[in-house]
């Protein structure tokens, strides 16, 4: 389609928009600049039709299955957004007082105590904005509980292969050294080699479970041994919680940190990119470092805690309350669920994923891990396929795209050649899921009868398979104008 | 069960297919001691109608004033249709561009509004986002840190928000960065420059400053320059629809620019979700953090969108990315491409001439009040610094009971300025309101005289 | 795989020419370049630094992967490849052709520390089992 600078004619506005003119003198001409920005010129309806279009050219949950593993794309309820978009909760500048504030902060507050109690952690902060930021904050807070106590020698963080790339870009970012430890045939970390690399210079482990191979750790009462045993800390990444929502509790299985996706378990959209939010939940003792802003009740009063209240804490992550709009969304969904919805959450995204699991296992799939149970996701290998067709994981996914399902999560975790994480979510019905199996088994046809049909899709999209060694080398980010 | 739509059939045929009795068996691998802990309390359910009615009455506590306070976030028209359009499904619950040929929607819109923030700033490349603005300028000071290669101290003026201060201060902590205050001048309130200083990777050069007064940018970014160092433009997008772009600062440019880009288009909304922008010059591109979207061609040469210079990225780079950002502030975006396809280069200039002509006139009817000054001299944009004789937050409250929020106090902020209020009047205070405001101040001082 | 016998090796996939000047080239190993498929961008170090053996002196990204280079010896950076980092597609074709920069070793024997064809052609074929 036609970029919106494309479009449009000079001198055109959307005019119902713009202010009144104002005259200005009082600026002297050496702030100000000389020639307009390149904005488009194009009416309201121009505006209005072209990012409609533009939105009718994307994959969605409101449109499409969306398996991708490791992101939890479940429904999105439309209640949660009406109510963030609630006029007192819009309008509010996050710097006014907190007397007028407190019909939000009570949410706030509430959703703090349902995360606690679904976590089993003391407390939870809301301020990160994202499922990163709540890394960095969580291992921040290990950092700070070491210094504390004046332990200076914990340089290397502890980090499984199988992890997401943001748990080493995190430890690096709080200063630690990346220890990477192996995982087993059966998905399981190596214990002998955690028990070597664990000593002394460990400051913590950070650990996804159920892992990224859609398998649940099940030695993790013995992990957490080890490294409490070692003087370290044990942090969870929140990005498989919807496996074991309402059931088990990560604080049960020792984990001092977690982080939360609400953006993944909550519901709340990923917006085609974010905004996320990643709150973060800790036991007693990392309390006092947790991230700013924290909301208490005093009495029927709401208020913020700030830096005189919580001199320990690692700081601000954001100028303002983190992502409210998120948080509100997340508080909606939380009180919709409630205690029997909660716990439904883990059975049915397992029931789905196990379905799933078995259904492809029975069509002649490769299952990286068939011994195992499925947690909420879980993963196919294509390997045997390639090497029989040529067809790739990649060429499967873009053929995927074509019988109007989004393509799973390829290439990751790498540990699996050719692999798809496949996450369907709870959200989803048995009819889905069966047209889903359906048209992976025509793939897979397609692959040993017609393989260039496969390697060059997609066919129905509204570009076919784009050159992306073009785009890296030669980067064009933004649309200039011709002169 | 809200969401989820199994029959009691369908349960029965998907264990069969598995071959477990129940669900319960799905999660045998689960080591025993870990189920038997307490089931979690939370309150009962509610369904839509009871969760509504429960959000609005919460929402009502929360009362509609009139608002004053810049600081950060301000408070814009937004046309209508940014919303509607923002909230259609297909971007609102689309994931992360990964598969571009099912994502062309949200990686056009992504590659729209990169052109339209380089535009605006002058400068060659824009990220797709980052959080917020503060985090945002933290990580342009990693970013510099990383393109200076041998120096690790940032020049820091007091003239930057102290909010964002503070931010920086926690995510730059572990990575031996130095953070050196710059003071400002009593009069005007803009940065004064040291005699001498020893090397440093950059300077962060506010425009408009947390004052509200605008800084003399070109000397600033040329005594940078020369001290072969880099310079980080923190802006107000408003304030560009009239003021000089960086990428145009001295005599050649800011290298990064950054800020929050709330005033296009995302509501004030209790501080977030808001996002934050970032460009850089040309040479830095692959030291910027977050996601890029590129031009490029498909199989069939036609014209396509795609995510681009990944190997920068936490997925591929791990630990020596360029940060461990993933979820970005996408949906923001597509609000900002909106807003600024709507406002143009002309609706974008007139708000800002209207903000500033509305801030001149709310200093010029506060300061006439007797007890209220402005604290410094010279320009200013959309904002001002007041000192008031007496402690601030007693008047703000005040101010309340006119249904008024008045201003920040900034006095612990700045204790050298006395009693300070930080003010705002954005396009959208009437003459009415600002009239409103200087008769509540006056009765409300008068009366603390009294 | 043709592993050419006159040069040497690292064991981060780094071929090391010698030249009669005592002088050396460095580049990525035909090996190095299959695995990261196609090469889009190349950040050689600076003429003039100074570089330390084992230590990180620039980077070579593929569309999939950003991979470092560790200098193969102690030294002075002489000059860098201005066409390679131009057109980086020329390793791909022609990874043994394609240097990246020449460094003056500080030390001529540390040159004998580095490995030689057979001993890198076992590390290279290690990779593909």
């Amino acid at each position: 389609m036609k970029l919106i600078f494309e479009q449009g004619a000079s001198g055109r506005s959307a005019n119902a928009q713009l202010p009144p003119d104002t005259n200005i003198d009082d600026i002297p001409a050496h702030y100000l600049r000389t020639t307009p920005p390149v904005l488009p010129e194009v009416s309201e309806m121009d505006t209005v039709r072209h990012y409609t279009r533009l939105s009718q050219q994307n994959f969605s949950i409101d449109t499409h299955f969306y398996p991708l593993g490791s992101c939890t794309m479940k429904y999105n309820p439309r209640a949660c957004n009406s109510i963030a978009l609630l006029p007192g909760f819009l309008a509010r500048h996050p710097f006014a007082p907190a007397t007028t504030g407190q019909g939000y902060l009570s949410c706030l507050y509430e959703l703090q105590d349902i995360l606690a109690e679904l976590t089993g952690m003391h407390a939870v902060s809301l301020a990160p904005m994202a499922g990163a930021q709540g890394e960095f904050a969580g291992v921040a807070m290990i950092r700070a509980w070491h210094l504390a106590r004046g332990d200076t020698a914990r340089t290397e963080i502890i980090i499984p292969d199988a992890a997401h790339g943001t748990n080493p870009a995190t430890a690096a970012m709080c200063g630690y050294t990346v220890r990477e430890i192996p995982t087993d045939k059966q998905g399981n970390i190596d214990l002998d080699e955690l028990r070597r690399v664990t000593g002394p210079q460990t400051a913590g482990l950070m650990l996804t479970n159920p892992s990224t191979l859609g398998v649940f750790e099940q030695q993790i009462t013995e992990i957490a041994a080890i490294i409490h045993q070692a003087g370290g800390l044990l942090y969870y990444d929140g990005a498989n919680l919807n496996a074991i929502l309402g059931r088990i509790k990560p604080g049960d299985m020792g984990f001092d940190v977690v982080h939360i996706n609400l953006h993944k378990t909550f519901a709340t959209p990923h917006g085609g990119g974010g905004p996320g939010a990643g709150p973060v939940g800790v036991s007693a003792r990392l309390q006092p470092f947790l991230p700013l802003p924290v909301t208490v009740r005093e009495g029927e009063h709401y208020r913020l805690l700030d830096e005189t209240d919580r001199p320990y804490s690692i700081g601000r992550l954001s100028a303002n309350h983190g992502n409210g709009g998120v948080l509100l969304r997340a508080w909606a969904y939380a009180r919709m669920l409630g205690e029997p919805g909660m716990a439904r959450v883990a059975q049915f995204a397992t029931l789905n994923a196990n379905y799933l699991m078995a259904r492809l296992d029975q069509a002649g799939f490769d299952i990286a891990f068939p011994q195992r149970r499925a947690s909420h996701e879980f993963i196919v290998s294509l390997k045997r396929l390639k090497d029989e067709t040529g067809v790739s994981a990649m060429d499967f996914a873009k053929r995927l795209l074509d019988y109007g399902f989004h393509a799973p999560t390829t290439y990751f975790p790498m540990l699996v050649p050719e692999c798809l994480l496949i996450e369907p979510t709870e959200t989803e019905a048995k009819t889905t899921l069966d047209a889903f199996v359906a048209a992976m088994i025509a793939v897979a046809q397609e692959a040993r009868e017609t393989p260039e049909k496969v390697k060059s899709a997609p066919h129905t999209l509204p570009v076919r398979r784009l050159d992306d060694v073009r785009a890296a080398r030669k980067p064009d980010l933004a649309w200039k104008p011709q002169i | 069960m809200p969401f989820i739509p199994h029959t009691e059939s369908d349960i029965r045929d998907m264990l069969s297919a598995i071959g477990a009795k129940q669900i319960d068996d799905l999660f045998d691998e689960i080591p025993s001691s870990l189920h038997a802990r307490q089931a979690p309390s939370l309150p009962p359910a509610l369904n839509e109608m009871s969760v509504i009615r429960l959000a609005q009455e919460r929402a009502s506590r929360d009362p509609a004033n009139l608002n004053f306070i810049g600081a950060g976030g301000y408070d814009h028209h937004i046309p209508a249709a940014i919303w509607q359009l923002a909230t259609r499904g297909e971007f609102y619950s689309a994931y992360t561009p990964y598969q571009a040929e099912a994502s062309q929607g949200s990686l056009q819109v992504i590659y729209e509004y990169q052109s339209m923030m380089t535009a605006l700033t002058g400068l060659d490349a824009s990220n797709a986002s980052l959080y917020d603005g503060a985090s945002a300028l933290a990580e342009a000071i990693l970013m510099a840190v990383r393109a200076h290669k041998t120096q690790r101290r940032i020049l820091l003026p007091r003239t930057v928000s102290p909010l964002y201060r503070r931010v920086i201060a926690t995510l730059v902590a572990a990575q031996g960065i130095e953070l050196v205050d710059l003071p400002y001048d009593p009069h005007t309130g803009t940065t004064v420059l040291p005699a001498e200083t020893a090397p440093f990777a950059a300077l962060v050069i506010p425009q408009p400053n947390f004052f509200g007064q605008l800084e003399d940018v070109d000397t600033l970014t040329d005594w940078a320059h020369q001290q072969q160092a880099h310079v980080i433009a923190l802006v107000n997008p408003t304030s560009l629809g009239i003021l000089k772009p960086p990428g145009q600062w001295g005599i050649a440019g800011a290298d990064i620019a950054t800020g929050e880009g709330q005033p296009l288009g995302c509501p004030l909304s209790n501080g977030g979700p808001w996002f934050g922008f970032m460009t850089c010059r040309q040479e830095m591109i692959r030291q910027m953090p977050g996601r890029l979207v590129g031009r490029t061609l498909d199989t069939e040469n036609n014209t396509g969108f795609t995510l681009t210079l990944q190997a920068r990225e936490q997925h591929i780079r791990r630990a020596k990315a360029t940060s461990n950002i993933c979820s970005n502030q996408g949906l923001m975006v597509v609000a900002a491409a909106l807003y600024l396809s709507l406002m143009g280069a002309e609706g974008l200039a007139r708000v800002a001439r209207a903000c500033h002509a509305n801030t001149q006139q709310l200093v010029r009817r506060l300061t006439a009040i007797a007890g209220v000054r402005r604290v410094f001299q010279g320009a200013l944009f959309h904002e001002a610094l007041l000192q008031l004789d007496r402690p601030v937050q007693p008047v703000l409250d005040a101010l309340l009971t006119y249904n008024l929020v008045g201003g920040l106090d900034v006095s612990a902020h700045y204790p050298e300025l006395g009693h300070t209020l930080l003010v705002c009047a954005t396009e959208t205070r009437t003459v009415d309101d600002i009239h409103h405001y200087a008769i509540s101040l006056q009765a409300v001082l008068e009366k603390g005289m009294a | 795989m043709t592993i050419p016998s006159d040069l040497k090796y690292t064991e981060t996939h780094e071929w090391i020419k010698m030249h009669p000047d005592g002088s050396v080239s460095i580049g990525i190993t035909d090996h190095a370049q299959d695995l990261l498929g196609d090469m889009v961008f190349v950040e050689n170090p600076t003429p003039g630094q100074h570089l330390v053996a084992g230590k990180e002196c620039g980077v070579v990204e593929s569309v999939k992967a950003a991979s470092d280079i560790y200098a193969p010896l102690s030294g002075r950076v002489l000059a860098v490849n201005i066409d390679v980092e131009t057109s980086p597609e020329q390793i791909n074709t022609d990874a043994w052709g394609s240097w990246l920069f020449t460094l003056q070793p500080d030390d001529p024997a540390e040159i004998d520390s580095l490995l030689d064809a057979e001993a890198y052609r076992a590390i290279a074929e290690a990779d593909h089992h």
